[in-house]
């Protein structure tokens, strides 16, 4: 497969790890009630979707960026490739 | 012998002779030979045995597709089994052994599975060897795998390399047949970066098997003429010998060129080139494979494809009879006979399945129109057919010809499926093809040699256009076009002998219908069931035979039953060539510590852990033994001085006016309080609140840490650190880099280590206890200049500090830091000292930190800090991870001092059986300690902490042995840490 990094273009995808769904960008908050439910959730009830999925892919042999690639897990089309922290910060995180 | 059926020159180069032996028997051929059309020139028929039945076979086709004419090439290490004769370069000095025998070619033994065949039809295996169940290890698989199969292996390393390689194109072509050259002259022109591969050693596909006109002059000619204009091009690469063996995802192909294999010896150079080749467009003019027709005894050598025959008269000038028939359902076979007639081969006769007028007169031969071959004759070679009039007719050798199959094969890598063409009788590329592909010549239906030449022409257009390039204008090459007509005809069914459909796995029509009537009709069944178009040719000559003899059977179309799923490779890749250069020590990268040529010239003893080479132990003369020097090393290190390269530690540099913020999170315990010129040791936890990684982070500056992580995980931390750090706390301000190749760090530990120090850490530097007390750290020079950096830290449990320099100092520090020592005897000690140091102290490491225990179990629970949040904290308080019963690491000693313990041992309360029930915990690591003088142990077990002084049963059944042990505190030396902070 070939990932189009947002920065580097066109990169083997050999070059990456993979890690799973991007959902492990939403980590809970510590400090809510049900924390432990929620980081429950979060640790262990991913999707595995046949289909398009959001995955976190890490450029290791690279330039180190964590990135987001929406790909459809049946065709391996790559529909959309985005850096984690543009996600993260999209998703509200901060610091 | 002569080759007394070369009957004219063709392509090879008759001028020169070179020698080859067939079974030890010597013969001779030309360059531009194949094994196989060398064999036929002189005469050889019988060339293997069959897979299952030991059928006497012969070569059958003229290509790649061949089932039958497997080899054994070359001799001793070289020696490669399976290898299709059909495309082995005939080089001089060429040796080839017939396989699947025992005896000689002529009879085989095991010819005797050919009376049984009764028995031994599809799902034979299945049925007959179920029981008794103990028998199929011992008695029947070992029978079988003897008697059933394919070629040996030399049973040596292979001696050949192989290289892999990368290439980019803005098309790739795929045969360089008349489509494919056709495409490349139209893309080569328009300045479009092309490769054009083909599995042949000599570009231009069918033309040379055939005697057509191309723009009036000879196919030959225009192959030669058209190659030597691409040739001119630089934008374009003629790749030859080299096949595509299967279309990956996003344009990516994988190619395999042969570079040497036509050579006596490949000299050094890479046998093989594996290509990944990155192509924006590819078009695939892959050609057609012909199909045989299910007949009686249609497996006898000297039967063969029609196209195949003709290819071996017109390209090679030989004949592969003297007599020939042909047994045909379309058109195309016709030309068969008629390009012998034309060489003065004799043609007995023209069998023709069709009822029609026939299309061509052929002299001397008797055409039969509306009937079929039933049965033939002739154990070792056919000599005479019978026909469905009862007509017999002599014949040395029978072309056939059921018509043929576009090879689809890349268009359905990514798991695409082909469309039945009802009237040309055969699969063509349908459906989705993988992006970028486009399909042109026979490979998509254009069977005519006009039809290829014009489709490769429209296709190149089409793929530049796509591309944005301006095709430029070339004339379609003219051509006849020939007639291709075919009308579908699979089985002789007045056959009443055995009718094979897949020569290769010795498959016939009776195992179709088995397989039907035993309810394996899915296609896929049906494979799997009679192994029907598996091994080295994949079915290329039978799977649609076999197919559409399963729909007649179960009253299905073609189109309705499908086709089993194409996967790479098309043809056989070794498995050397995906190792490429990646074999044995070169598996994976090695890497040296910064003091390796030093501990090298110090004789030492190395240890492959993870990637690194690292001096295990430093043997002195006269030891024998590896305990005597360990031994040594970890007394010498307590009672004055040891130094040990702890560089592949490893080293993350964390900077920014968060990077405390940043480190309080992904550790357990906190960081942000920690003062400038400190160090502290660190707990990492996963989410899952299991420990991940433990190791010392000092504080250099406000902004400014240094963190060590372990070996092993140096990696995987890092890549966290980095998923902490862009994906969940975007905004923090804090940088990362790895700096474990940038330092090179040892560990200096025993009381006399500052002394030694002192000798080389510049003055500027106070390293009393005072000013540079335990946990202290600093930049320091040394030696006179040399930026460094000093950590007082100990694993060992001495009085100790780390030493870092940058790694291109590190061989001389220890250097000098030897012999600095020299008036303490200071030792070098190596991984195992190291260990066993580790040990009597009680720090965990590896075998504690395994994936599978959390801080409290290894004793820090009370570091998890609850002031803050940190990865892992929440789900770390999960109460299944913290019970009553939960695992402490403890201390062991044997009860009975002389006795050993061996880590992985199980604990068992005295009194009770030593099984899973009862099991309590389990030992981690074991040394000997030199210090008290038995061995030691750490471990997990349950309530570990309040049992101090208990009797235990360690448990070993699987090495044999229990020990009772004695649970003790785990800081078997110094527990109260006196020496450290000296």
């Amino acid at each position: 497969m070939i990932i189009h990094h947002p920065l580097l273009g066109p990169r083997d995808a050999a070059e990456f790890v993979y890690l799973g769904d991007a959902s492990l960008i939403n980590r809970p908050d510590a400090s809510a009630d049900d924390a432990a439910e929620q980081f429950y959730e979060y640790q262990y009830l991913r999707d595995n979707v046949a289909g398009e999925m959001r995955e976190l892919w890490y450029h290791e042999q690279g330039d180190r960026s964590w990135l987001v690639v929406t790909r459809n897990t049946l065709t391996h089309e790559i529909s959309k490739v985005e850096l984690a922290r543009d996600v993260a910060r999209a998703n509200g995180r901060d610091r | 012998m002569s080759q007394t059926y070369r009957i004219g020159r063709g392509l090879v180069d008759t001028n020169s002779t070179i020698k080859f032996a067939f079974n030890d028997q010597q013969y001779t051929g030309h360059p531009g030979d194949t094994l196989s059309s060398a064999l036929l020139a002189n005469g050889i028929r019988l060339v293997g045995r069959s897979f299952k039945y030991h059928r006497p076979r012969g070569i059958f086709s003229a290509g790649s597709e061949e089932p039958n004419a497997l080899v054994e090439l070359r001799r001793g290490a070289y020696q490669e089994p399976n290898t299709r004769a059909t495309v082995a370069e005939l080089f001089d000095g060429l040796q080839a052994r017939s396989q699947n025998h025992r005896g000689p070619l002529g009879f085989d033994f095991m010819g005797v599975n050919d009376l049984l065949s009764p028995f031994l039809s599809a799902g034979f295996y299945y049925k007959t060897f179920m029981w008794p169940k103990a028998f199929w290890e011992k008695l029947y698989e070992p029978v079988i795998r003897a008697s059933a199969g394919l070629g040996s292996l030399s049973g040596k390393p292979d001696p050949d390399s192989y290289d892999k390689g990368f290439l980019h194109a803005d098309v790739l072509i795929v045969g360089a047949g008349p489509s494919g050259l056709a495409a490349a002259l139209v893309a080569g022109e328009s300045g479009a970066r092309v490769i054009l591969a083909d599995e042949d050693f000599r570009p231009g596909g069918r033309l040379h098997a055939e005697t057509m006109l191309v723009d009036d002059i000879s196919g030959e000619q225009w192959v030669a003429n058209t190659l030597s204009r691409l040739r001119k091009m630089d934008n374009v690469r003629l790749m030859i010998r080299t096949t595509v063996y299967g279309a990956f995802d996003h344009g990516i192909y994988g190619a395999l060129e042969k570079k040497t294999d036509h050579l006596a010896s490949s000299d050094g150079m890479p046998r093989q080139v594996l290509w990944r080749i990155y192509a924006k467009r590819c078009i695939v003019c892959a050609g057609a494979t012909e199909r045989s027709i299910a007949f009686g005894n249609n497996d006898r050598p000297g039967i063969m494809l029609a196209g195949a025959v003709r290819a071996y008269v017109n390209r090679w000038g030989v004949t592969p009879g003297k007599r020939v028939a042909v047994f045909t359902n379309n058109d195309d076979g016709w030309r068969t006979a008629s390009d012998l007639v034309n060489q003065g081969v004799e043609v007995s006769a023209v069998i023709d399945s069709r009822d029609i007028d026939a299309p061509l007169s052929i002299s001397g031969a008797s055409v039969v129109m509306g009937a079929s071959v039933v049965d033939t004759m002739g154990r070792a070679g056919i000599h005479t057919i019978k026909l469905s009039n009862r007509q017999t007719i002599k014949a040395d050798c029978l072309a056939v010809s059921g018509g043929w199959n576009p090879n689809v094969h890349l268009t359905c890598h990514q798991r695409g499926r082909p469309e039945w063409n009802e009237s040309q009788a055969c699969f063509v590329p349908g459906g989705v093809l993988p992006d970028g592909m486009s399909v042109a010549g026979a490979a998509n239906g254009a069977l005519s040699l006009s039809a290829a030449l014009s489709s490769g022409i429209d296709s190149a257009s089409l793929t530049l256009q796509s591309l944005s390039i301006k095709p430029a204008s070339v004339d379609t090459p003219r051509a006849d076009d020939e007639s291709t007509r075919v009308s579908a005809f699979w089985h002789v069914k007045e056959s009443t002998k055995r009718c094979w459909i897949d020569l290769q796995n010795d498959v016939t029509t009776k195992d179709i219908v088995v397989s039907h009537q035993d309810g394996f009709r899915a296609v896929e069944h049906l494979k799997r069931y009679t192994t029907l178009g598996m091994a080295t040719d994949q079915g290329k000559t039978s799977n649609v035979l076999g197919l559409a003899i399963m729909a007649e059977h179960a009253g299905k179309s073609i189109q309705e039953t499908g086709t089993t799923i194409f996967r790479p490779p098309y043809t056989p890749v070794p498995m050397g060539a995906f190792a490429g250069r990646s074999r044995g020590k070169d598996f994976r990268p090695t890497r040296k510590t910064p003091s390796h040529a030093w501990a090298e010239a110090r004789g030492a003893v190395f240890v492959e852990t993870g990637n690194w080479l690292r001096a295990q132990w430093f043997p002195i003369d006269g030891e024998t033994h590896w305990r005597e020097s360990v031994d040594r090393e970890v007394t010498q290190t307590r009672n004055s001085v040891g130094i040990c390269d702890v560089s592949t530690l490893g080293k993350i540099d964390v900077q920014g006016k968060d990077a405390g913020e940043f480190l309080n999170r992904v550790y357990a315990n906190t960081f942000a309080t920690l003062a400038v010129g400190k160090v502290r040791y660190g707990i990492m936890l996963r989410e899952d609140g299991i420990l991940m990684d433990d190791g010392t982070t000092a504080r250099l500056g406000e902004n400014h840490f240094v963190m060590t992580t372990t070996t092993a995980n140096a990696v995987g931390v890092f890549r966290h650190m980095e998923f902490c750090r862009q994906c969940l706390w975007p905004n923090l301000d804090v940088q990362l880099i790895s700096a474990t190749e940038q330092w090179a760090q040892f560990a200096v530990a025993g009381p006399n280590a500052r002394k030694l120090l002192q000798k080389v850490v510049d003055a500027d530097t106070p390293i009393d206890n005072e000013s540079f007390p335990f946990m202290a750290c600093g930049e320091i020079s040394i030696c006179g200049g040399t930026p460094g950096r000093l950590f007082r830290i100990s694993f060992s449990g001495e009085l100790a500090y780390e030493i870092a320099v940058p790694t291109r100092y590190g061989n001389s520090m220890m250097d000098a830091l030897i012999k600095a020592g020299e008036e303490f005897q200071a030792v070098p000690y190596g991984t195992e000292a190291l260990g066993v140091m580790r040990i009597e102290k009680g720090h965990a490491a590896g075998n504690e930190l395994n994936g599978q225990t959390t801080a409290a179990n290894i004793g820090l629970g009370r570091m998890v800090s609850k002031k803050k949040d940190s990865i892992g904290n929440t789900l770390s308080e999960r109460e299944g991870m913290n019970t009553e019963n939960d695992l402490a690491l403890v201390g062991f000693m044997p009860t009975n001092k002389s006795v050993s313990l061996s880590a992985g041992a199980h604990f068992v309360s005295k009194g009770n059986e030593a099984n899973t029930e009862n099991d309590e915990g389990w030992m981690t690591s074991v040394a000997y300690s030199p210090s008290l003088e038995c061995s030691i142990g750490l471990g997990f077990i349950q309530r570990g902490q309040d049992r101090m002084g208990d009797i235990v049963i360690a448990a070993d059944p699987l090495r044999g042995g229990t020990t009772e042990v004695e649970i003790v505190s785990p800081h078997f030396i110094d527990p109260e840490g006196e020496r450290l902070r000296g």
